[in-house]
């Protein structure tokens, strides 16, 4: 129990450690600029297809569930609305984060684990290059503005998802449909939830790059790296995720 | 069980010599509470000298050289190169020396994203910021020539065999043109004619480039080949020291059967 206490304390003392060194050298010079391009088009790019095929099934099937319900009382005619509203406020912001936490969180987990196993890091660091600047950094920063693109375009194609869903029941054309959406979005449901969506992003980029850099020699620790990545990024979204809404209760 | 106290080798020096390159007084290195593995050690190399570490696994021969460029921080002791005590460094101070350093890691540590040219560009480019592509280039090639592996520019290390993968790491620790080189366990793994020829290019480039190396090895025929002095390692102090002949008849057994 004193031992598990104690790890506890001891991890959450090198995440602060770790969390602080980023601040502190994200500024300084040099800047691996090219490096960070690199992960925006792993992390952004290469991530499109996964997130645009769940988003489209999370607005498709939220239309097939919600339509028996709004039926009994008549609002059909709130489907789009409704589907819009809960898709950008909260279920894209969220999914979108969850599967991030699965690709990206593991992904980086893994390979600067495996770096750091097979002494690559060690490498860097000898030859007298900053391994945390041109690795952790970029990778941070590079999660955390791609996550809020990401989750803005699973907004838009689950949107569209929607719009596929509203068509098997009924006969709606696209203008009509979007001009509901648009109808029922304010400017108060789309800025909190981006807002979030960058510490979404910035949680998933520094979990993983802290769980690979601070890996133990061995190859074992290299999936455990990966795994403890997505579990702790996952749960740190929805910590996240409560907070906000929070928030956004007080303040809009 | 009490075990017996030893007196730890006095570090001898070669004459005729140009100077000391790297003293090391009383490094000690623990982990944890009951793990002291570096008990005060003290090695002192010249310039243009080949010093290689003997010991059995555990011995602490890796983790001396990695306190030399602070990858391991050292507990207690003074670890001077080119005459600065690089225990008390900063960041910035600790790099200038780095970059005069080169390592070899045990598995060449080449980094698996990037192919051969990308590898030995990598340091380059952060350390010789005025270089023209055609002069990048040129160096390059250079260093890939001195290890007899330019058609290897455009491989990636997967594509690449263990004897391959040690060769283009040398190269990649060449490039920057260091003083020193440190050699974690250059020939381990390799077949015998490939360790031979690994030994063999250790040797050239220390006659051709003038670098002093530390040589950490189990591969007796590398030692006998690269060694210009030999010291043994033995739970956390130096055991014995000498040149190969001279360790080789030595008087205690423990230190004779390395040689066998």
């Amino acid at each position: 129990m004193v031992v598990s206490l104690k790890n506890i304390f001891n991890d959450a003392g090198s995440v602060t450690l770790f969390t602080i060194r980023f601040f502190k050298e994200v500024f300084k010079p040099p800047y691996e600029f090219k490096e960070f391009l690199r992960q925006c088009y792993i992390i952004g790019y290469k991530s499109l297809p996964l997130v645009g095929i769940t988003g489209f099934i999370m607005g498709l099937v939220l239309t097939l569930q919600s339509r028996p319900t709004l039926a009994e009382f008549g609002a059909e005619s709130w489907l789009p609305g409704m589907v819009a509203l809960s898709l950008i406020r909260e279920i894209a912001p969220v999914i979108t984060g969850l599967i991030c936490a699965g690709k990206i969180s593991s992904g980086i987990g893994a390979e600067l684990g495996s770096m750091k196993v097979t002494e690559q890091i060690d490498a860097m660091e000898v030859s007298g290059i900053n391994p945390y600047k041109y690795l952790v950094i970029t990778r941070i920063l590079a999660a955390t503005l791609m996550v809020p693109l990401l989750v803005v375009f699973a907004d838009g194609v689950g949107v569209l998802g929607g719009y596929a869903g509203v068509n098997i029941n009924s006969d709606i054309s696209l203008f009509n449909y979007f001009s509901k959406v648009l109808e029922s979005l304010d400017f108060v449901d789309i800025i909190p939830a981006t807002i979030k969506t960058f510490f979404f992003g910035f949680f998933i980029g520094m979990i993983g790059c802290y769980k690979g850099y601070t890996a133990a020699n061995g190859t074992e620790s290299v999936g455990k790296a990966a795994n403890s990545a997505v579990v702790a990024a996952s749960l740190t979204i929805f910590v996240i995720d409560m907070l906000a809404v929070q928030l956004t209760d007080l303040f809009f | 069980m009490q075990q017996e106290q030893k007196t730890p080798v006095e570090p001898a020096v070669v004459k005729g010599n140009d100077g000391v390159v790297i003293e090391i007084n009383g490094l000690c290195k623990s982990f944890g509470k009951h793990n002291d593995v570096l008990k005060g050690v003290d090695i002192i190399v010249n310039k243009g000298e080949n010093l290689v570490i003997l010991g059995k696994s555990g011995s602490g021969k890796s983790i001396t050289i990695k306190c030399l460029v602070r990858l391991v921080t050292a507990d207690r002791g003074e670890i001077k190169v080119f005459g600065t005590d690089i225990t008390s460094l900063d960041y910035k101070q600790l790099n200038a020396i780095r970059v005069r350093i080169g390592f070899l890691f045990q598995n060449a540590a080449l980094y698996d994203s990037m192919t051969v040219r990308e590898n030995l560009a990598f340091p380059l480019k952060r350390h010789s910021k005025n270089l023209s592509a055609e002069q990048e280039e040129a160096a390059i090639v250079e260093a890939l020539e001195s290890v007899g592996l330019a058609e290897a520019i455009d491989k990636m290390p997967s594509e690449l065999s263990g004897g391959m993968r040690k060769r283009i790491g040398l190269a990649r620790t060449l490039i920057l043109k260091p003083e020193i080189i440190l050699y974690d366990e250059p020939t381990t793994g390799l077949d015998t004619i490939t360790s031979r020829e690994i030994s063999e290019l250790i040797l050239s480039i220390q006659k051709k480039n003038k670098t002093t190396s530390i040589i950490i090895t189990h591969d007796m025929a590398c030692a006998k080949l690269t060694g210009d002095r030999l010291v043994i390692l033995k739970d956390g102090v130096i055991e014995a020291e000498g040149s190969y002949d001279e360790l080789e008849k030595n008087d205690d057994e423990w230190v004779r059967s390395f040689f066998i």
